[in-house]
């Protein structure tokens, strides 16, 4: 599954607020840890035990939704930049410069996390067995595209 | 001498190579070692310290002696390479190390003439002059020992990495390490094997005779593999070095991918290295052949059994034509037996056991002599064995020469030395095993285990579990130097590689060293490159035979990591060039480029530092960039600068918290200066902070304090203030922020600007505005770095390369420049408005900057308030910020420079923090950090510089437009 990503939000607060963020949103927010819920060009991933990133293909309108709680919503549309990675081998170039183990045991279909890429911060979310969307800051992503491009290279060599 | 048809070399694929330029050829499957041999080149290397001639002494990671260089061209030059460990490909390029002029004639070994190369030598001898150490004796010393020298051009590969997590890694695939993995594939974890030869098998490559189960070692070793292949929860990795254990089963291993190639695809990397974390760890790492310890052991022909045995087996090379064979273990048998049947004629088997055995019975039926309680005593022969001097060991402990026998080739069986070295960096304690005299893994600390040879379980049979037959099993073994007849000579070499021989470590015993730590440093026994696979137990048990003590009395030396040598390369991985950090670019950098701007590294950012016209140096450029920011408008790229959003319903008290000011009665649509204090009381960020809502604050820090200004607050939100309901969020790179900074600033900005009253009424210094510049959302701060009247247009980083450029295109109009950081510091300098981390250096507080305006003093607490009472932070000679007038107006002061005073010149008051030449004040000014500065304006002061001390009369630190007029207009 491949996203046109243009609007992104992190939103901060307690569970409620989740709720009526999904409901604002029409992609409800995950309660689990680590996991992300996507459907219609909308994802919403659970990254810390209080904050979602919220991802559309287009403006939302949440904030007057979630008025009378207590929350946090910024918009980060153009903080970050997505990187889609797709193919057989995907998860063999992100092991050349991720730490986290990337087995489907261990990191499934629709897990989601911030993690470490060999010098700087990205949120990966797995969308396919050999398919994961990456979030990265936008002056990171060069960094980023030039070294999957690398490893990839020297994959398909190998 | 190739053997017609036995061994694993592919006879169909002859390859081409040289040897110190020599054309020769091999076969597919050949190390460079058989090659040689197979050529009739025993003679590999010269050793270390006497440049003695040396040939192949072993098979594998344990050589020492057959250190060679492989030249692939265009940089690609690796010294100190083990021949026996380099597969040999067509092309192939070696040179032998460590030898002038010639591998054959080396001026080097006048060394071994002369008797002063002993242990101890350069701490004794090389003391005087102190000087000549650093100018004669070390050059010299450098160019006459040492192995291989370094490349000297950049090394054009690449290398890369891997993370890998599994259930169990086996390191090792030899019999034990195989049957190992095939139990952890059915249990259907993931499981990674890995061995550092080019093919999977270990000893049983080279075992003709035993079966396994009914079939030949080779054909269990196929099958075996077979079923590990077809397996898809087994990764199997040939030439995979395991060089490192860590703690919590962390393993790396160095995997080389091209260096066996002639002809490597370009993307290829050369190495890469695993980092693999296994829930176990089986180490299946085998044992090493002991040497004997005896007169010139070293000489070319000299050879352990097992490295004969793989030569004949393995490769089809006959290392010689008549052999000796010196025996202490049954293993070395084994080796007489196929030699012999490859043709070798075995001359003499010398057992110094006082017992035959029955592999010596069953040698004496199959016809060989063999001669119980009888030693070599002494090789004949330099660059190639000639001949061996044997000799009896009597009852009574005398040994008595008995003869010599003519031969070209000997081998040495001195039993197996278990490989504990990853063991030991697991950090595991090893147990010595009494009988055996050997060191074996005592418990494991983690969660892995020893099997097979390793662990001191020698034979096929232990390690595969299945019967075998016409094993020979490894049994006997010695350790520490060979009885010899009484006046015998010639150096007996225990550490090949540092030509440390059995005198050198009785010399260290003889001078007072007991523990085998200082006998090791002393010696350097065990020290070189191979880091004393062959030579650390006969070392351990001369010493300890010596003191008279038991050997784990003597103690033991430490196996570090790396278990044998790995590039750099592999280490930097692909964190070299444009990659070795990211490299941060802001939205307008492309603009910057075009526009000749000249960057500075700021942390990982590129900023425009300054934009050169066609011939201006960088002074002119700044001249013309600050003058025009005072006189019309400049625009600068400001996007760098740490944003956070602090919200929700207690983030002023949040802020009342972590900042010295007070937040309560900041009205929204304004701004304030913050300051930011660890918890000594010092600054450690600043920036301004504008109300956007009620309960919503932009605050920015500095460009290099961003993460970690963030990092501290949340730390203090998770830890200290839980009872905050406020949420950070990092929006540095949702904005670009270009700063619009002069007299003309709100001319050019208002035909821009839609739903924002810019009227000073409206829109006074230090407010903040949401609306739109061209039709892209905005948050407006009307703020000032400069002291003229300035705006910061925020709008979402994807926009801001379209609205740089709008904003530049309006301001032609106003006679607008672009300037960099430079103009930046000058005029902010010119202003007195200091930069963390230039005017501060972490033991500053607001105080000592004149920032007493800054603290809420009314606030019940803020990070750092209590520290700011401390009677050091009260002191009036505290260093203060202050201005420097130079005496010469044209004196630019370094920064850094010490201030003293005339008549104390012993004395630093304070530094000089930032210096500048000014195009306002024409003439040159400075920051300074003086003690008791504010009391000391009007004082002339001295800055000590190389050409004299410079007169600087110290001033208040604002040099330009005081009354802050601009700033309002």
């Amino acid at each position: 599954m491949t996203l046109n990503i243009t609007h992104r939000w992190v939103l901060r607060g307690g569970a409620e607020v989740a709720e009526l963020a999904g409901a604002a949103f029409g992609v409800s927010l995950p309660t689990r840890l680590n996991r992300a819920h996507a459907q219609d060009g909308r994802a919403a991933l659970k990254l810390g035990p209080d904050e979602w990133l919220l991802l559309a293909s287009g403006p939302v309108s949440l904030e007057p939704a979630l008025a009378a709680l207590p929350h946090s919503l910024v918009e980060v549309s153009d903080r970050q930049v997505a990187i889609p990675l797709e193919g057989p081998g995907a998860d063999l170039i992100l092991n050349a410069v991720m730490p986290l183990d990337l087995h489907m045991d261990a990191f499934p279909v629709g897990m989601a996390t911030r993690t470490v890429f060999e010098r700087c911060d990205v949120t990966l979310w797995r969308t396919g067995e050999n398919a994961f969307h990456i979030e990265v800051w936008r002056s990171f992503a060069p960094y980023v595209s030039k070294l999957i491009a690398l490893i990839a290279a020297e994959n398909r060599a190998a | 001498m190739r053997i017609s048809s036995a061994g694993r070399v592919d006879r169909g694929v002859k390859l081409n190579f040289t040897f110190d330029g020599k054309f020769l050829t091999g076969f597919q499957g050949d190390t460079l070692a058989s090659a040689l041999i197979a050529n009739g080149v025993l003679l590999m290397g010269r050793s270390f310290k006497y440049h003695r001639p040396r040939g192949v002494l072993g098979s594998g990671a344990e050589e020492p002696n057959a250190l060679v260089a492989v030249d692939r061209g265009g940089g690609r030059y690796t010294p100190n390479l083990r021949a026996t460990q380099v597969e040999l490909y067509d092309g192939l390029v070696a040179v032998s190390q460590n030898r002038w002029p010639s591998l054959g004639f080396d001026l080097g070994a006048l060394n071994d003439l002369i008797p002063i190369f002993s242990a101890g030598f350069y701490y004794k001898t090389f003391m005087q002059p102190r000087k000549a150490w650093k100018h004669l004796y070390e050059p010299v010393i450098r160019r006459m020992a040492g192995l291989g020298k370094a490349p000297t051009e950049p090394d054009p590969d690449h290398y890369t990495h891997r993370y890998a997590h599994c259930d169990v890694l086996v390191v090792g695939g030899g019999a034990a390490g195989l049957k190992a993995a095939l139990t952890a594939m059915e249990t259907g974890g993931r499981v990674i094997l890995c061995d550092e030869q080019a093919e999977m098998g270990g000893g049983l490559l080279s075992e003709p005779c035993a079966t396994i189960a009914g079939h030949s070692a080779q054909a269990w070793v196929e099958s075996t593999l077979a079923r590990l292949r077809a397996a898809p929860n087994v990764t199997l990795l040939t030439r995979t070095q395991a060089f490192g254990y860590f703690a919590q089963n962390f393993v790396a291993l160095s995997e080389r991918l091209t260096d066996h190639l002639a002809d490597p695809h370009p993307d290829l990397p050369r190495e890469r290295l695993w980092k693999v974390r296994a829930k176990e760890v089986v180490l299946a790492v085998g044992a090493i052949e002991r040497p004997l310890v005896f007169a010139n052991n070293d000489r070319p022909g000299v050879m352990l059994a097992s490295a004969a045995r793989a030569l004949v087996n393995r490769y089809g090379v006959k290392p010689g034509g008549r052999a000796v064979l010196f025996a202490a273990d049954d293993s070395g048998y084994a080796a007489a037996s196929d030699l012999a049947k490859a043709g070798v004629e075995i001359a003499l088997i010398a057992d110094l056991r006082y017992q035959a055995t029955p592999a010596a019975e069953a040698a004496t039926a199959a016809g060989m002599k063999v001669l119980t309680r009888t030693v070599v005593a002494n090789v004949l022969g330099e660059k190639r064995v000639s001949g061996v001097e044997i000799a009896t060991l009597a009852a009574d402990r005398e040994v008595w020469p008995a003869g010599a026998v003519e031969c070209d080739l000997l081998l040495m069986a001195g039993g197996w030395t278990p490989s504990v070295h990853l063991f030991s960096q697991s950090g595991g304690k090893l147990c010595f095993d009494e009988a055996r005299k050997i060191y074996v893994p005592g418990q494991a600390v983690q969660d892995q285990r020893s099997v097979g040879a390793c662990a001191g379980d020698f034979g096929i049979h232990v390690a595969t579990g299945l019967p075998v037959l016409g094993e020979i099993v490894p049994e006997g073994g010695y350790s520490g130097a060979v009885p010899a007849p009484k006046g015998m000579k010639g150096k007996a070499f225990v550490d090949f590689q540092n030509d440390v021989t059995s005198k050198d470590i009785g010399l260290a015993v003889g001078e007072g060293f007991r523990s085998i730590e200082h006998i090791k440093r002393y010696t350097t026994n065990g020290m070189a490159t191979d880091q004393g696979k062959t030579s650390n137990m006969n070392g351990l048990a001369i010493a300890a035979g010596l003191l008279g003590k038991a050997i784990p009395e003597v103690g033991l030396t430490t196996f570090r990591m790396p278990y044998t040598p790995v590039t750099f390369g592999s280490f930097a991985g692909h964190a070299r060039g444009d990659l070795f950090d990211p490299v941060r670019r802001t939205p307008t950098h492309a603009w910057a480029e075009a526009n000749g701007a000249v960057f500075e590294d700021v942390g990982q950012w590129k900023r425009a530092w300054y934009f050169p016209k066609s011939d201006e140096d960088m002074d002119q450029a700044v001249i013309r960039e600050t003058r025009a920011v005072r006189e019309t408008v400049g625009i600068f790229d400001a996007s760098t600068l740490g944003k956070i959003e602090v919200v929700g319903p207690d983030a002023a008290e949040f802020l009342n918290r972590m900042y010295t000011n007070s937040w309560n009665k900041l009205g929204v649509g304004r701004c304030r200066y913050g300051v930011m204090l660890n918890e000594a009381g010092f600054v450690m960020d600043d920036g301004v902070i504008g109300r956007v809502a009620e309960g919503r604050f932009h605050v920015t820090t500095t460009t290099g304090g961003a993460a970690g200004v963030l990092h501290l607050m949340e730390d203090y939100l998770q830890t200290e203030f839980t009872d905050l309901k406020v949420w950070l969020t990092s929006a540095t790179e949702q904005w670009a922020v270009i700063a619009v900074q002069g007299p003309r600033a709100r001319d050019l900005l208002a035909p821009l600007v839609t739903g924002i009253d810019l009227s000073p009424a409206a829109m006074p210094h230090m407010s903040l505005r949401e609306g739109e510049i061209l039709g892209v959302p905005t948050r407006l701060f009307r703020v000032s770095f400069t002291g003229e009247l300035g705006f910061e247009v925020n709008v979402p980083a994807s926009q801001g390369m379209k609205i740089w450029e709008a904003i530049w295109a309006e301001g032609q109009k106003h006679k607008a420049v672009a300037y960099g950081t430079e103009a930046m510091h000058v005029l902010r300098a010119e202003k007195g408005y200091l930069i963390v981390g230039q005017e501060t250096d972490g033991t500053v507080t607001p105080m000592d900057l004149g920032l007493d305006w800054a603290i809420g003093k009314a606030k019940p607490d803020f990070v750092g308030k209590r520290s700011l009472s401390r009677p050091d932070m009260l002191k009036p000679d505290r260093k203060q910020l202050v201005g420097l007038l130079p005496f010469s107006e044209t004196n630019k002061l370094e920064e850094g420079a010490q201030i003293v005073a005339e008549g104390a010149r012993d004395k630093a008051l304070g530094h000089v923090t930032s210096s500048y030449y000014s195009a306002a004040l024409g003439r040159c000014f400075a920051l300074a950090m003086l003690s008791a500065g504010r009391s000391r304006h009007g004082e002339t002061l001295l800055i000590p510089t190389p050409s004299g001390p410079v007169p600087a009369t110290v001033t208040d630190p604002i040099f330009f437009d005081r009354e802050g007029k601009r700033l309002d207009a």
